[in-house]
């Protein structure tokens, strides 16, 4: 049993670890009515992401993927350059929501989404005129 | 010799130009860099077609890296369809920008929305044509990232709130994506479409692969706006300059539903989606965003929102066609969502002339203009009758095939479902034919004088280009069929 | 900032050093870990303290605003155009091994001039996204701000 529990569970506590994380960045999305605290949850589900990926390119007792001849065991680097253009993204995505934020505290006065949905009268997914 | 490099090209010639575009210093010259590319790519992309009709495969290894380490592009006849859809509707909806963008986007801005226009094409072009499952996710986020600026720059706040909400659920779509790409990587050790393929048909499907699978499509149906996922678009469609809606009516949503197809058809095969409860679910859901996307649209008191809740209604369409998991309803799809774009565009188009002439796009504020505007609504007609799916249109040729592909399996109640939808359909395109002809008019016999905006071409050409297509290809169908079934063949489905 | 002398004379030490290491993740990144991307955020960092300390207006005489746009263009160019020339001599896109008279030669050259392409671009965009969120003018403020939501 305990045996069964460390093999399967305890052994793989980083994607534990990534469904927790991503567990948080979602309730934060959706939890939140702040603009600026939505951007930060989807921040840190992308985090989740990234953890999920370096953990499945890690190999035991490997080093970090650079040419040497003394070692010969390393993790697998694709999942690494995988997330370094996924870490790109994220950067360019949370510029363009703080970029959008701006502007809507601007016009808007304020960053609270119900705020801003009640001031426009939505309701039932019926588009006001545009 | 050049003709080896067609496929990078209509990725690498939008990316040279970008950048330049955003530098140039007014409006005028970035629209003729950016036409120059629309009209390279257009031809370059029917060359493409016309070389995978026949059921070859074009395969092109970037830095001559071969697959699985390095990205290839794979293009067989569903890829060169997506890409003529996308160039073409692209090139249309560049000439009408000439008088669209002049108007709507503020001459300091005009650079930069060319830059992320072309940004936004080339991402939707690159993920048509990779091979690689990685690369559709960079060039996902490439051509969201640009739409969600291009959105942002609609006439007043609720364009900024439209986009803030597109970019969260769009974000988290796209994080799904790439979660499901991490799983199948982890159980495969592949990102070629092709080899993925290969390796899963091999394995054992394991739970890992199961949740792959389900990652990969959630994340695409958000993107496709797919019914339960589909908040963000009318709202998008409705506050973005007219241009832009044009454009992501025509393409967006569309390329998502390339990238499930590919995925259900291509990597994961029909036979393992069976095995899940997809089809069900595509089917199911289908249906209800048919009828749900017509009520929605039949609800609406402006133009805008009427036509991007037939969108959605329409994208039901495309989900049963692929929910039927069977070459008919596949080419069912890919007929109607080249026949959609051709539709849908033309109707954003002819939105766009009646702002542009009355200043509003409430439907009651237009009532009788159309008899002053007798090209724009005839159009609107042409392209209404299409998608109600009157014979004799291209919109009746796609209902058709989907009818044909429901019958094949004796599923009778989509039958049901496809007329119930189409008799909607004749409801919302009734309401705006009769306000626009009808209605009584308020305004005098002859309100515009010499600036007619009907009579500026690079409004009215475009919207008869699409509308003409709509009759001819509706009469001649062995183009769009014959495309159709070429994309469905190569992907080793007999077609009918 | 400006008027405190330890943040000053720190940042004038450290803005060189991490400049200079920045070009050695750049240059040196055919060899080891490295590379355009982590480059130019290193660059784009040691011009963002320099911004911090002395304010956006010196900031801006150092590198002008549209500079920093061409730049970032420029970068984009060169990386599809490497892609370009690579094409016009008779390899794939962006197939390093034909730009020099031996493959591996070519593939230095090639990779060389792609993340130089990226490091100007990341650390200009770095820089002008920088910029665009300083030196925004304040936004009228009112007193209603919104109520919180925890």
């Amino acid at each position: 049993m305990i045996n069964y529990i460390s093999i399967h569970w305890i052994s793989h506590y980083n994607y534990w670890a990534a469904i927790v994380i991503a567990m948080v960045g979602l309730y934060m999305i959706i939890g939140h009515n702040n603009l600026i605290k939505k951007v930060a949850g989807l921040n840190i589900l992308q985090t989740a992401v990234f953890l999920m990926y370096i953990s499945m390119g890690v190999i035991t007792d490997g080093t970090a993927p650079i040419a040497a001849e003394t070692f010969t065991i390393y993790s697998n680097p694709l999942p690494q350059v995988l997330m370094l253009t996924a870490i790109v993204v994220g950067v360019a995505t949370t510029a363009m929501a703080f970029a959008l934020i701006v502007r809507i505290k601007e016009t808007c006065n304020t960053v609270d989404e119900d705020e801003l949905l009640e001031r426009e009268g939505h309701q039932n997914g019926n588009v006001e005129e545009w | 010799m050049v003709s080896q490099h067609f496929g990078i090209l209509l990725v690498a010639l939008p990316l040279l130009a970008a950048p330049v575009a955003a530098l140039l210093p007014n409006g005028r010259s970035s629209w003729t860099l950016v036409m120059a590319v629309m009209t390279l790519c257009l031809p370059i992309s029917l060359s493409i077609l016309g070389d995978v009709i026949d059921g070859e495969l074009i395969h092109y290894e970037l830095g001559g890296w071969a697959p699985p380490w390095g990205i290839a592009y794979t293009i067989d006849g569903l890829n060169a369809l997506m890409a003529v859809i996308i160039c073409m509707i692209g090139t249309l909806v560049t000439i009408y920008g000439r008088y669209s963008v002049a108007a709507d986007i503020p001459e300091n801005k005009q650079a930069l929305f060319y830059a992320a226009y072309l940004l936004c094409f080339l991402g939707l072009l690159g993920m048509c044509l990779t091979g690689d499952i990685f690369n559709v996710f960079v060039f996902l986020e490439i051509s969201s990232l640009s739409t969600y600026a291009l959105i942002s720059m609609g006439h007043n706040h609720r364009a900024l709130i439209a986009s803030f909400q597109y970019l969260i659920l769009g974000t988290i779509g796209a994080i799904f994506f790439l979660i499901g790409i991490g799983l199948a990587y982890a159980a495969t050790g592949s990102l070629n479409m092709a080899d993925l393929a290969i390796r899963l048909s091999g394995s054992e499907h394991t739970k890992t692969i199961h949740t792959a699978f389900g990652f990969i499509f959630v994340g695409m149906a958000l993107k496709a706006a797919m019914f339960p996922l589909h908040q963000w678009l009318p709202r998008a469609y409705t506050y973005a300059p007219i241009i832009v809606s044009t454009f992501l009516a025509g393409t967006a949503t569309k390329v998502a539903v390339y990238v499930i197809a590919r995925s259900v058809f291509t990597v994961f095969t029909p036979e393992y989606s069976l095995k899940t409860l997809l089809n069900e679910l595509l089917i199911v859901f289908g249906a209800i965003a048919v009828i749900h996307g017509a009520t929605q649209a039949i609800r609406q008191t402006a133009v805008k929102p009427l036509l991007a809740w037939s969108s959605l209604s329409q994208v039901g369409y495309f989900m049963m066609g692929i929910g039927l998991l069977s070459a008919t309803g596949l080419m069912a799809t890919m007929i109607h969502m080249f026949n959609h774009a051709l539709i849908k565009s033309a109707l954003f188009m002819a939105a766009g002339i009646f702002l542009y002439q009355t200043g509003s796009l409430r439907i009651a504020a237009l009532s009788g203009v159309g008899r002053h505007m007798p090209l724009t609504f005839t159009a609107v007609v042409i392209a209404g009758l299409s998608l109600i799916g009157v014979p004799g249109t291209v919109g009746f040729i796609s209902k058709w095939y989907l009818v044909l592909a429901a019958v094949e399996q004796q599923a009778w109640w989509i039958v049901g479902v496809v007329v119930l939808g189409s008799i909607m359909a004749i409801i919302y395109v009734w309401k705006l034919v009769e306000t626009l002809y009808f209605q009584p008019t308020t305004m005098p016999a002859a309100p515009y004088g010499t600036d007619h905006i009907e009579r500026n071409p690079a409004l009215i050409v475009p919207i008869w280009i699409l509308a003409t297509a709509c009759i001819y290809l509706g009469l001649d169908t062995g183009m769009s069929v014959g495309a159709a079934k070429a994309a469905v063949n190569s992907l080793g489905l007999a077609t009918p | 900032m400006k008027d405190n002398i330890i943040l000053r004379i720190v940042a004038k030490l450290l803005i060189p050093l991490v400049i200079l290491f920045a070009l050695y993740v750049q240059f040196h990144g055919d060899y080891s870990p490295g590379g355009g991307f982590q480059a130019g955020v290193i660059f784009s960092s040691a011009l963002i303290l320099y911004r911090l300390i002395f304010g956006l207006q010196a900031g801006n005489e150092v590198i002008p605003r549209p500079i920093l746009k061409l730049l970032a263009s420029l970068g984009v160019l060169l990386y599809a155009g490497t892609g370009v020339v690579t094409m016009l001599m008779g390899g794939e896109f962006l197939d390093y091994s034909v730009l020099a008279d031996t493959p591996i030669h070519g593939q230095h050259t090639g990779i060389i001039l792609v993340e130089l392409g990226v490091g100007f671009t990341v650390s200009a965009t770095m820089l002008l996204i920088f910029d665009a969120f300083a030196g925004r003018p304040l936004a009228t403020q009112n007193t209603t701000t919104g109520k919180r939501d925890d």
